[in-house]
């Protein structure tokens, strides 16, 4: 696939690759939850949480409206005021008369009305405007997770802390959601098919192997399953889901009746068995999953938290990731040998030429089968300890 | 902002950063013996995102890297940025960037009529380097309300309203304006400050604007963008763009006000950069030119052409985050007839979307390398389209000497006035075009994508530094322009392409060059034909182009033209594929013409694309 390595020098480590995905059996996460706008935080530092706790409040104003009164009214702009009987401020009833003209003797008689329910914000004398904000739409944050509360950021959210397993997926669609973990394959192999799905998983979270079926998402979306987690999924069942092409990968808004999380990739792509056994080790328990997904900008993968109560020794936070040397374990993303697991064997200094006629940095690496192969450092993820 | 601490003619070393949305690209420039030259590249990941959150971090790693590969310091020990100017084998003369960080700049315009003041304030906050977000007007269909959802929706950094010749309408223009109040816009980047609002509407409006904008907005108020109907004003709007940029938008990004303080000049959006370094070679050649900046999420097309300069960017066109909507916008289908070989739609989706949600790998295989290539022509055909839209000749202007062709509404002034027969020049930028293996390839694949006709000559960037050189040419033009042309732009070749159809077989040319070494080489080509010379990069030759008769290569069909042509890595291709150039429906010879037209031009190797088919 490559020319031979002539180069014998190597460098010690390596700073540019992708990062890889979080697969952690203990995590302490804080959680950042934020109102939309400026609002009441109803918990205070210290308090525990659950999943559906309210921890925030606010109103978001309603979208104004634009009423041309003088057009209705037939007089000019700057006369408005003369015909408007409502003021800046005022209240205002859906259909309640704002302004009146009245010629002879009330046989031209024109009405402008409300048409919501609201505020009367401004009268313009510029534009014969009158612009009426409706009543605010109130806005709740809930916990998401149970925890505890360790920061009041005030006005705005808060942070949650809970120590938990924590697993990053690569690609999601649905929002956040919480259930009972069930497996419902025998090995990260295994299809997610229909049949493996009863009315009795309503509610639960169920992990497949390679693939999720379209099938299987139709079926579970019947029955109320909470969320599917597989390897991958087909690009064109994806197409089918969403009813249109995906385009920027910007999830998690869908409301497709069920959230939908892949760990791997497009394609039947077999779950990582290190993801496969953490999940299939907390069957029974209950998860937080978020398919939220922005890979430009920001980096957000979906998510799986499963809160617990196992101390590790050292229960880690989310720290920078350090660098790829002999010996990390990597993930290759792509082809001829993706999904591909394996460990570092030597990272060559000098640029190599590669079949497409590309010269890169590579790195060689041993993949599981015992086969070296040599591989763009840019194709391969840090399989995150 | 600080001011140059030395007089240009007297630096000697110069440092530019792009701080892109992935990578911060340090370019590291000496004068040497009187010539500004490029001396090395250094490049970290951007740090705009938590854990970071402070761009500075990515700029010194990548200042860094430099300082090692030249052992020339640069950084200031204490942290404080740059050492500023040079003493020796310290510091630089002078240090300047552009940023693209954090999706860049994000504006929202409106005007009163779609496809006039609204489509000038569109150009103009284009030409500043903005990703418009959208272009709302009186007559964009929409209702009062909808609109006011999506201004709440969006957030943008900033926005510009337009509206009404000067002594035109005021009504609609107020209106416009208390719609923006009442939606009450928040900014992106937190809700802490005024969001940035330029108006350069009618004059007679200011008043009114001033009194229902300012309490809520950050408002700078300058001349008409559209004084008269036949003007177009975008200067001052793109001045007050830049100006509010710094002053509102960048001074609340991660790590921004201390980079401001480190810069010896403004920092400027990475797209008004690369504009800048197109306008060079437009500048410098006299030709009207188009150029193409083909990144991972966007594409930005800038035309000069008749002095005329347009940018539009297809914010969601790219080759990696974006290039599965690449693949939806085009169809699937339209990528895959690009290729040589027989795949399946299952089997393309998924490498792309394979591609999208793993942005950052690259072709290891052939095949890969050849299926990123079709969807590069499909990002540069679409965006090619998008910039065409952009590119038009002004609306509800009144013909020359005042004579209306037919109504003033008249359609036929809506066409784009970029007619590849009039483009001279094409010139590329952007990861794929830059990291093809064979330069051959770039140059294929624009003139797949964009179909130029008659003689055009392409260019590419070496390394991506047409940013860095754009900016530096605000300050130091002849440094930029010596770099430009001795260390930047690669010559790929000439293209020779004759425009018309007939049936297969007709004949397209014939034409005679004069070649280096003093012979002269005669080719004929006939309908469905592609050749390639070699003709190497420094060389200008003459020829003698011969069209069949119903082929045009710009002085009417049949007509012969003697044109100057130009050697690069490339060569000189003679397209005779005709134009509009039409691929076979029928998928085997298709394939079979892929093939031959590839083979002609020693696109791949043919030993291993052979394997693929």
């Amino acid at each position: 696939m490559v020319d031979v390595v002539e180069d014998e020098r190597v460098s010690d480590e390596a700073f540019a690759y992708t990062p890889g995905l979080k697969v952690k059996r203990f995590m302490s996460v804080h959680k950042t939850r934020r109102l939309p706008l400026l609002g009441d935080i109803l918990v205070n530092k210290g308090d525990k949480v659950s999943y559906d706790t309210i921890v925030a409040r606010t109103e978001v104003p309603g979208d104004p409206e634009l009423v041309k009164a003088t057009a209705i009214l037939g007089v000019d702009a700057n006369e408005v005021r003369d015909f408007v009987t409502k003021k800046e401020g005022d209240p205002v009833k859906r259909g309640e008369v704002m302004g009146r003209y009245r010629m002879f003797f009330g046989l031209i008689n024109r009405e402008v009305t409300s048409p919501i329910n609201g505020e009367i914000e401004t009268v313009s004398e510029l534009t014969g405007q009158i612009i009426i904000r409706p009543d605010p739409v109130p806005v709740e944050v809930n916990a998401y997770l149970p925890g505890k509360i360790v920061e009041v950021i005030p006005k705005e959210g808060v942070v949650i802390e809970t120590n938990s397993a924590f697993m990053q997926g690569i690609l999601g669609l649905g929002g956040e959601t919480h259930g009972e973990l069930k497996v419902v394959v025998e090995s990260s192999q295994d299809e997610l098919t229909a049949d493996k799905i009863s009315e009795g998983d309503r509610g639960h979270i169920l992990i497949g192997g390679s693939l999720i079926t379209y099938e299987a998402f139709q079926k579970a979306v019947e029955v109320g399953v909470a969320g599917l987690v597989a390897g991958g999924m087909n690009y064109t069942d994806v197409t089918r889901i969403l009813g249109e092409a995906i385009g920027v990968a910007i999830t998690g808004e869908e409301e497709i009746g069920t959230t939908l999380i892949i760990t791997e990739g497009f394609g039947k792509m077999n779950m990582s068995s290190r993801t496969f056994n953490l999940l299939k080790s907390f069957e029974g328990s209950i998860a937080a999953i978020n398919g939220a997904t922005q890979i430009r900008a920001g980096v957000m993968r979906p998510e799986i938290i499963i809160p617990h109560v196992e101390i590790a020794e050292e229960t880690t936070t989310e720290e920078l990731t350090a660098g790829m040397q002999a010996g990390t374990p990597v993930r290759l993303i792509r082809q001829p040998y993706f999904g591909s697991i394996g460990t570092v064997v030597s990272l060559p200094v000098e640029l190599q030429k590669l079949e497409s006629g590309s010269k890169v940095r590579v790195m060689v690496v041993k993949l599981d089968d015992g086969k070296e192969v040599i591989v763009p450092r840019a194709n391969v993820e840090i399989i995150e300890e | 902002m600080a001011s140059l601490k030395k007089k240009p003619e007297d630096m000697a070393y110069i440092l530019v950063t792009d701080v892109g949305s992935t990578t911060t690209k340090a370019r590291f420039f000496s004068n040497e013996s009187g010539e500004w030259r490029f001396v090395v590249a250094g490049e970290a990941p951007t740090t705009v995102e938590a854990p970071y959150e402070d761009v500075t971090m990515g700029v010194q790693n990548a200042v860094r890297e430099v300082e090692e590969l030249t052992g020339h310091k640069i950084l200031a020990p204490d942290g404080s940025g740059m050492v500023v100017p040079c003493e020796g084998r310290v510091g630089v003369d002078l240090y300047c960037t552009t940023s693209s960080a954090g999706g860049g700049l994000q504006m929202m315009v409106g005007g009163f009529i779609q496809k006039i003041t609204a489509e000038s304030a569109n150009r103009a906050a284009l030409g500043a380097g903005a990703i418009v977000m959208d272009v709302f007007a009186e007559d964009d269909g929409r209702a009062p309300y909808q609109k006011i959802r999506r201004i709440r929706s969006l957030r943008p950094d900033m926005i510009l309203v337009a509206g009404g010749t000067d002594g035109g309408d005021k009504e609609h223009v107020i209106q416009l304006i208390e719609l923006i109040k009442a939606a009450d816009p928040k900014p992106r980047l937190g809700v802490s400050y005024h969001l940035p609002l330029v108006y350069a509407g009618n004059k007679d409006v200011r008043p009114s604007a001033k009194d229902i904008l300012s309490e809520n907005f950050a408002l700078e108020i300058v001349d008409n963008i559209r004084p008269v109907l036949e003007e177009e004003n975008t200067e001052p709007a793109r001045r007050a763009v830049h100006e509010l940029f710094m002053e509102h938008v960048m001074s609340h990004a991660p790590g921004y006000p201390k980079l401001m303080d480190w810069t010896d000049i403004d920092i400027m959006p990475t797209p008004a950069g690369e504009g800048m370094a197109i306008q060079l070679i437009a500048d410098r050649f006299k030709k009207n030119t188009i150029g193409v900046g083909l990144g991972g999420a966007t594409t930005n097309i800038y035309s000069i052409v008749d002095g005329r300069f347009v940018r539009s960017v297809s914010a969601n066109l790219g080759m990696s985050y974006s290039i599965c909507n690449v693949m939806k916008e085009s169809g699937i289908e339209n990528i895959m007839r690009w290729l040589p070989f027989e795949r399946d739609v299952e089997d393309i989706g998924r490498r792309l979307s394979n591609k999208m949600i793993r942005p950052t790998t690259i072709p290891q295989t052939l095949e890969e390398l050849v299926i990123e290539h079709s969807v590069a022509r499909e990002a540069l055909r679409l965006g090619m389209l998008h910039h065409k839209s952009i590119a038009t000749r002004l609306k509800g202007a009144r013909l020359g000497a005042g004579i209306l062709r037919g109504s003033i509404w008249d359609q036929e002034l809506a066409e784009t006035y970029i007619d590849m027969m009039n483009i001279d020049v094409f010139a590329g930028t952007g990861g794929l075009l830059s990291h093809a293996p064979d330069r051959i390839q770039s140059m294929t694949i624009l003139t797949d994508a964009w179909q130029p006709e008659g003689v055009t000559w392409l260019f590419q960037d070496s390394v991506f530094m047409m940013p860095h050189l754009g900016v530096l040419s605000t300050v130091y033009s002849d440094a930029a322009w010596n770099i430009f042309d001795k260390d930047c732009l690669v010559r790929l070749g000439t293209v020779i392409a004759p425009r018309g159809t007939g049936s297969k077989g007709t004949k397209v040319m014939d034409i005679e060059m004069e070649m280096p070494d003093g012979s002269t080489l005669s080719e004929s080509l006939n309908l469905g034909e592609i050749k390639r010379i070699k003709l190497p990069e420094g060389q200008m030759v003459n020829a003698m182009i011969h069209p069949g008769r119903s082929f045009d290569v710009g002085l009417e069909k049949g007509h012969e033209l003697e044109a100057e042509i130009m050697g690069g890595i490339g060569g000189v291709i003679l397209d005779g594929r005709g134009r509009p150039m039409e691929l076979p429906v029928e998928e085997g010879e298709r394939r079979g013409m892929l093939r031959s037209w590839f083979k002609a031009l020693e696109l791949y190797p043919e030993d291993m694309i052979e394997k693929l088919y």
